[in-house]
């Protein structure tokens, strides 16, 4: 791989994972307070009474720093948007890091097959 | 009386949430057959895509990775409303698998959905695998392959193939993926079937609408600006954007 579209690369990842966290920071508040899709027809038809109150999760030490999407400790309008951002920063680096670990071909262009789906 | 104690607890529980979880199955919903045999199902596509991703890309591949998952995640974050008073969020599998192909595509979603249950307890632990199928893998495979059969009876290098085809899939996938949920309720006693049916396959008839124009528009964007970055590149617009850029 070259060196400048090794840099273009580097850009896009950097524009790409802005993009993200300034979806994460600043839409995060106004996203729909309404009942998703599943929840809703939990409520309709009463089974939403049936998810466990003592989840797994509720045993890691990730439920005393997160309340849901919110960050404990910090005034009520900031915690989602923190949470957000955290979020997204442990996808992008979880999914890059089993990307770097799994993908094996390095610098050799592969043999033309674009024009097949698979 | 019953109904009444019922109803106000379902409210109370309504509302105590500060968001609401997504359209994730929680913990409590699904019998232990229907838990094992998703998990048996996620467990055996994710071992086939980390096989197929050693070979299949390029070291490129990998910032691109990150950079999908950092976006899902985000945006999976945004609820919109839809009529009826619900409302609904990105998946996101038919995206990352047009973006990075189903084997990398799939990890990216597995990389969600564990960040979403670990982290901010949105989605069981024990139902991770149902929501993996139904939210990721029904996307990166089901989804890829219809996107890519569309994108090759109208054309492969064009713009016109491309969103066509990720609009029907990722519209396709999202009420696939409820009506596959439906049946898993339906089979682990929580709800009838034909309630679970109707009830989850039309609020996601709606909910697709924003799936398609989601995922459109980020496809969009990318054809655009890095065009060679979209799994299986179309040629044509590569080609044409290394002569402008001259």
């Amino acid at each position: 791989m070259s060196d400048s579209s090794r840099n273009r690369n580097v850009t896009f990842a950097l524009i790409g994972l802005g993009i993200a966290l300034a979806i994460a920071t600043f839409l995060s508040p106004f996203a729909s307070q309404n009942p998703d899709g599943l929840d809703r027809v939990a409520q309709d038809h009463k089974f939403d009474t049936k998810a466990a109150a003592e989840t797994p999760a509720k045993q890691l030490p990730f439920y005393q720093v997160f309340e849901e999407y919110a960050l404990r400790g910090v005034p009520k309008e900031i915690a989602t948007p923190l949470a957000g951002i955290i979020g997204t920063l442990a996808a992008f680096g979880l999914a890059w890091g089993i990307g770097k670990v799994v993908v094996r071909n390095s610098g050799v262009p592969p043999e033309d097959d674009s024009t097949s789906p698979d | 009386m019953t109904e009444l104690l019922l109803m106000s607890i379902s409210s109370f529980q309504a509302g105590s949430r500060m968001l609401p979880l997504a359209m994730h199955i929680p913990d409590g919903f699904l019998s232990l057959p229907v838990i094992l045999v998703t998990w048996i199902l996620a467990i055996a596509l994710i071992a086939i895509c980390l096989k197929r991703a050693q070979f299949e890309y390029q070291e490129r591949t990998v910032p691109l990775m990150g950079v999908c998952a950092a976006f899902i995640f985000a945006a999976q974050m945004i609820n919109f409303p839809i009529p009826g008073g619900t409302s609904g969020h990105l998946l996101g599998g038919t995206l990352a698998g047009a973006l990075l192909g189903p084997w990398a595509g799939s990890l990216v979603m597995v990389v969600v959905f564990m960040v979403q249950a670990f982290l901010f307890q949105d989605g069981g632990i024990t139902v991770l695998g149902a929501n993996i199928v139904n939210m990721g893998l029904i996307g990166t495979f089901g989804g890829y392959y219809l996107y890519a059969a569309i994108r090759k009876s109208l054309g492969w290098n064009s713009l016109r193939g491309i969103g066509v085809g990720a609009a029907v899939a990722a519209w396709a996938s999202v009420v696939v993926g409820s009506i596959i949920c439906a049946f898993q309720l339906a089979i682990s006693g929580t709800v009838p079937l034909p309630v679970a049916l109707s009830a989850m396959a039309s609020w996601h008839v709606l909910i697709g609408i924003g799936e398609a124009l989601i995922t459109v528009t980020a496809l969009g964007f990318i054809y655009r600006t890095r065009p060679d970055l979209i799994y299986k590149a179309p040629k044509k617009a590569i080609a044409n954007r290394s002569m402008a850029s001259r």
